[in-house]
Order: structure tokens, then sequence, then C-alpha cells
């Protein structure tokens, strides 16, 4: 016969202290445990999201981030002839030269720290071929004028960046006339401006990378060998979005390394932890279970009651930590991609799939802690416990 | 010390117990001192530097390069004892799965102004004649199992095409913070096959004072500030902490960790000390009436938590400092001098002995004032 429920619960109450604390350490572990894989969420989601699966990027042959390549003004106009550009509804191809440069800009907190932000000189196209690019107040920046768009991760993160303001790099100062979103990708930690007025600033007069528009989504690999076969030009063809998941690699396997392995170590903590905390609830609850056995409840029925409450503590701890860790989403924070070596800024990002991984991991760990003392429970010798 | 027998016999009646206590403290503390020593690590590379050395990079931004010929400008300037530059090449070898930083330098020059870099004397001239030759750090011997004299082919990621080199010699840094893992070869063979456009990555400059820093970084700044390239001087010291601050919130980040498993942990242990000690009402009565005093069951429970948590201490952060030791640990080369500092440890034996404090003063106090008659009626 089964153990009723309203004993284990009953049991929780009447020792409050020790359940609550129990339940806290679980939870501060399940907490750090979906704040890390937020972390590392939010950044592959700022890159995954970053790059459609419509568009082309071309960089130079063997450049391994768009910082590295260059393309010279013929091999982009070679690449804007392509036939397999879209067109846009205005009947122009959906193509855009750019110019991708990082500038250290001082951040608002403290302007001695240098961040490397992404200046990227965009053709007017781009606004379209690039996905998501919504405006968020204001107006493009005009052709032939030194106007750029901040994206809006940088916006109040970095001094200057008000519609209006006047942001200086490159010796000479340019006009805020406008902020974008897109779509929470690494765009928005970018400043946009007109590719021909940063190509003199910068680095002379090369772009780094051609984007374009698919006219047939599913013609990548056509559009690739042809464009790669082309003996004019020297270029590598990727999907977009390929290219961005591959540039977060690096930093975000990092992330997910140090999440596993520090949860790891603090799971183990916790563990021993509900170990301990049951394996004392057992003894000090002898008697208690020695009555039970005589009432004619069976050994096996002790155990699955002891691993029943201790998966209980560990879920109710479980729920504390996916409290403590929810004021945590959406709260921005950066660093650099050290494969692109500039900024990005990106979210934490919790989702349901990681609070259920979460209370899954919660009452996994208080079940194993909660084991084996349900086990020494279960093998009370009845006439020394009821003494 | 007469009550060691006694303290050693209570923490042996739940040996399981008393090893689960200790192992959980260790491995709390052994987390908080990695996580300490990233933030320290970076700490160090940021106050890394000679205050005899500046370096110069592009204003614009210091991805972009400086006209070799300024060289000749940078040298002349009064304080400067000695110019060298080097280049950002970031080529890729085999798969590219370990990454390592490789530079193009000036080499005498480099080799020079940087006597931190070690190098036997044979192996430095053979570098300096060949023109195609490498310097690598030791460490890199380790990582692929290269050998002096072997060539190695990278895959040229900004400059294309496959570069060849001959290592010639093996760098070995005398201060730790110093990546011993990067590749170094001659400026002038890159320039050669690039076609002499003559552009260097950045200039390091050694000056005769470090109180002339600030003078000397503002005559050159000056001297280029309306060219097409104008620059930005500043002491090694600033150039590598903004590096550091590259990081971004990570300090932040692993604080915050740290201070939520350090909690944790107090309340794991806390439970458990308050657990046991509720247990032994009785025997803590019986001692009472042979004789302690109130403020010697006091010290009695106070010391054993003591024990539990100075073990637990010992045994985390000393695997820590072991560990990384042992392994020379240095995250991929993104953390190089990755070691447990002394600050680290004291601030672990710090709350280590916090911990005990919290988790002893209740069962202490409850021990002290227990009331013998009542505490020997009660069965449990």
């Amino acid at each position: 016969m089964k153990i009723p429920l309203t004993y284990n619960l009953r049991s929780m109450l009447a020792r409050p202290v020790s359940t609550t604390l129990t339940a806290l350490g679980i939870g501060l572990v399940v907490a750090v445990f979906i704040g890390m894989l937020a972390l590392a969420n939010g950044f592959a989601a700022a890159l995954t999201t970053t790059g459609s699966d419509q568009n082309v990027l071309v960089l130079r042959k063997g450049a391994d981030s768009e910082m590295s390549s260059s393309l010279d003004r013929q091999t982009a106009s070679i690449l804007a002839s392509s036939p397999h550009i879209a067109r846009g509804p205005d009947g122009r191809a959906l193509v855009s030269p750019e110019v991708y440069v990082v500038i250290p800009l001082g951040r608002i907190v403290d302007t001695t720290q240098l961040a490397n932000v992404v200046l990227r000189g965009v053709s007017e196209q781009a606004w379209q071929v690039r996905s998501n690019i919504q405006l968020d107040g204001g107006r493009r920046p005009s052709s032939g004028k030194n106007e750029v768009c901040i994206g809006k991760k940088l916006v109040g993160r970095f001094p200057n960046t008000g519609i209006g303001e006047s942001i200086r790099f490159a010796g000479r100062p340019w006009t805020v006339v406008c902020h974008f979103s897109a779509g929470g990708s690494a765009f928005e930690s970018e400043i946009w401006g007109e590719n021909e007025q940063v190509m003199p600033a910068m680095r002379g007069q090369v772009f780094q990378s051609v984007s374009f528009r698919l006219a047939d989504p599913a013609a990548f690999d056509e559009a690739k060998r042809a464009l790669e076969d082309d003996k004019r030009i020297t270029v590598d063809v990727y999907r977009e979005s390929a290219f961005y998941a591959k540039q977060s690699e690096l930093l975000g396997n990092i992330l997910r390394i140090l999440a596993i392995t520090i949860t790891s170590i603090m799971a183990v903590g916790a563990v021993f932890g509900a170990v301990n905390t049951m394996y004392a609830a057992v003894s000090s609850r002898a008697p208690e279970i020695a009555v039970l056995l005589t009432l004619g409840f069976r050994p096996r029925s002790v155990l699955a009651s002891f691993l029943v409450e201790s998966a209980l503590i560990a879920a109710a701890g479980g729920a504390i930590g996916c409290l403590l860790a929810l004021p945590m989403n959406g709260v921005v924070t950066s660093t650099t991609n050290w494969a692109s070596f500039s900024e990005i800024a990106f979210s934490f990002r919790i989702t349901p799939g990681l609070l259920a991984a979460g209370m899954v991991f919660a009452v996994v760990m208080g079940t194993l802690g909660g084991f084996f003392p349900a086990r020494r429970a279960s093998k009370v010798p009845v006439v020394q416990a009821i003494r | 010390m007469k009550f060691f027998p006694l303290l050693r016999a209570n923490l042996g009646r739940h040996k399981r117990r008393t090893f689960l206590t200790i192992a959980s403290v260790a491995l709390a503390l052994f987390l908080f001192a990695s996580l300490r020593t990233v933030i320290t690590t970076i700490g160090a590379a940021a106050q890394f530097g000679s205050a005899r050395r500046l370096v110069t990079t592009n204003a614009t931004g210091f991805v972009l390069p400086l006209p070799v010929a300024y060289a000749n400008r940078l040298q002349p300037v009064d304080g400067v004892e000695r110019v060298t530059w080097a280049n950002w090449f970031g080529g890729r070898y085999g798969d590219g799965k370990r990454f390592f930083a490789t530079f193009a330098v000036d080499a005498e020059s480099y080799l020079d102004i940087y006597p931190e870099m070690s190098v036997p004397a044979d192996q430095k001239e053979a570098f300096l004649q060949d023109r195609a030759g490498a310097l690598i750090g030791v460490r890199l011997l380790d990582v692929f199992g290269w050998k002096v004299g072997q060539n190695v082919t990278l895959q040229g990621t900004i400059f294309p095409g496959e570069w060849t080199f001959t290592i010639r010699g093996v760098y070995t840094p005398t201060d730790p913070v110093i990546n011993d893992d990067a590749m170094m070869f001659h400026w002038d063979y890159l320039d050669e096959r690039t076609g002499r456009t003559g552009q260097a990555g950045w200039y390091i400059l050694q000056i005769d004072r470090p109180e002339s820093a600030p003078r000397i970084a503002k005559v050159i700044d000056d001297q280029f500030r309306s060219s097409p390239a104008p620059t930005k001087t500043g002491t090694e010291q600033a150039f590598n902490a903004s590096f550091a601050t590259m990081w971004g919130n990570v300090g932040l980040l692993m604080n915050t960790i740290g201070m939520a498993v350090v909690f944790a942990i107090l309340l794991v242990t806390a439970n458990a000390m308050m657990m046991s000690a509720r247990e032994r009402t009785r025997e803590l009565a019986v001692l009472k009436t042979i004789g302690f005093t109130d403020r010697r069951l006091f010290g009695l429970v106070m010391l054993e938590a003591g024990l539990i948590c100075v073990t637990g201490a010992v045994l985390g952060l000393g695997a820590a400092k072991l560990l990384y030791r042992a392994t020379n640990f240095n995250a991929g080369g993104f953390l190089p001098g990755f070691d447990v500092t002394g600050s680290t440890l004291v601030l672990g034996g710090g709350i280590a002995l916090l911990l005990m404090l919290a988790s002893g003063i209740v069962p202490a106090l409850r021990a002290a004032r227990l009331p013998v008659v009542t505490a020997l009626r009660n069965v449990e």
C-alpha cells in the first residue's frame, strides 16, 4: 500500500528550516544553470538570426571574417551583375557591396573602456537585402552626407548615439539620423553609414563584402559554383545564415562549456547537500518509519515515499530557481566576438524549454540525492527504531 | 588541543555525513577559486606593460595600418630610444581549431625591445638570417609537436595564399602573462609578398624615462594628426588594458556566479551542521553534567564546524592551485598565466571562516544554553 502524500507534505512542513535550506540550495544551482544557458542561448540567437537562408554573402577567398576580406570595385561590379540576384519591386538588383571596419568607441559607463564597434558602410539596397531591418525612429542616411544610423543595442550604451546628436569617429563628426532594429541579430550592435562615405575614411578603395538576395533560394549551390568558378574573381560564397552561425561557434562553444562545467560542479555539491539532508532526515525520523512499518506499510513503500519527498523538495527548489532566473530574461550584455573581433551585444534568452530543463535537472538532483537515504529508510529495523 | 580526540570522534560518528559536507565545501571553494582566477588573470594582463614602452596605433581604428615610413619620423623624437613595428597576420594552421596568434615583426628591433622573450643566442641568429624563418612560442612545441628546423605552412586569411616558414627559434617568455604560444616572422617577408605596400600594423617605442611618456605621446600624435593615417600613442599598459575591457561583462558574470555558488554551499553546510547538532542534544547534556562549561561546549561545536570548513577549504583551494599549475592551463591561449593568486586563496580562506561562523553559531549557542535536566529527559 502506498504511503499517502500528505505524510511527506506534513513532514516537509514540520521541518521548515531544513526543507527550505535544501530547496534554496537546489534552487540556486538551477538558477545558475538556467542563467548560463540563457546567456549561451542569447548569444547563439543573436548570431543565427543574423543572416537569412535566402541571402548570400561573398568574401574574398580565404578570408575567415568580414574584417579580413577585401573586394575591389571591379570584383564588386562583376558580382553585382550576376544573374542569380533577385530583383526588388523597383526592378533594381537586391545587392549590397559593403565596407566593414571596427572602430574604437568608449562605453558610456566609463569612456576609457573601449569597445570595438562595427561600422558598416552599406548601399541603399542593404535595407532590403539584409532581413528584418526596421527603422526605429528617424530617417535613412541620405546619399553623399556624413550621416549614420545606429543599431538598437548601441543606443544608450555609448555616448552621442541619440537621434540628432553628432558622433565622432575617423577624424570627423557624423550626424545620427536614425536608429534601427534587426530582429535581435548582431546587426543591432552596428553603426550603418553609406558605403561611399565610409570607404575613404577607412580602408581605401575596397569593399569587404558583397551580400545579395538569391533570386531562387533553392539555387544557392548553383550560384556558389558559378561565382567561385568565375576566373575574373577569387571569392568564397556563403549562405548568409551559415556564415554567421559559424562566426558564433567559438564564443558560443566557450559559453556552453562554461555553463556545463560550472553547473556540473555546483550540481555535485547540491546533490551532496540533498544526500546529507535526507540522511539526517531519515535518522531523525527512524521512530516514525518504524511506526509506519508496524502499521503494515511495506519497506518498498517507505523507499518510494522518501524518494518522492526528496523529489518534491527538489521540485520546489527548481521552481525557486526558475523564479530567480526569470528576471535575467532580456537583460542586455555585451562582449567581444573574438572571431570577428567586434563588440556584440545580446540579451539573456530564457525559453520555456530552458525552464523545463531546469526543473528536470532539479528533480534529477533531488532523486539522485534521495536514493540512498531512502533505501536506508526502508531498512530501518523496526524494534530498535521504535525504542 | 586536548579535546582533539573528542572532536575527531564526533566527526567520525557520521563519517558519510562529514565526508559529504567536506566535499561540498571543497567543491564550492574550487569553483570559487577557478572563477575568481579568470578575473585576476584578465586583470594581470591588463596591468602588464613596461612603463618604458609606448604603443602607437592608427587613431581611426587600430585595425587600420600605419605607413612604415613613420618609423623614420618616430625615431628622431626626443626621448625615443628604439622603434619597432608589428602586423597582425591572422593565418590559420591546419583545420584552425587550435588558434594561435601570428605576427609579422621587424625582427631585430622587436627582440631588442622585448627582452622578456628569451631566445637562445644561436636560434636568434638563425632566425635573423633566414627571411622566411619563424620564431615560435615554447608551448607550440607541445601543442603541435613542431621541431626547430621544420617547415610549417599557414593559410593566409587577411593576406591570401599559402605561407610557408621554417622554424628557426623558440622563445620562452620570462613573464607568465605574455602569451607563450604565438608565432613571429619577418615583416620584410610580408611586405615583399604583398607587393611592397609598406604598411605596419602598430609601432612599439622604447623611451628613455617613464615620465617622458605623456610628452612623447603628444609630440607624436600632434605630428600625424592631420595626415590620412593619424596616430594614437599610449603606454603599453593602456594598450593591454583596452584589450582586457573587450571581455565586456565577463567579470561581472563571474563574480555573480561565484557569489551564487558560495551562498548555495553556505546553505547546504549550515543545514547539515544544524541537523547533526540537533541529534546530539542528549550527549551534549551529558557533557554538561560531567562538568563541561557552557563556554567550552560553545567552543567545541564551533571548532567542529571549523574543522570541516578548514579541511574543505584546504582541499578545494589546494586542488585548484595544483590542478591549473600542473596542467599549465591557459584556456586555449586566451588566458595566459592562469594561476590562482595569493589573494584568491586568502579570500577563499575568509569564506571558509565565514562558513564556519554562519553554520556553527546557531548550534553552538543552542549547545551553550541547553538546560541540562530537560535535555536529559527527552527521548530524542
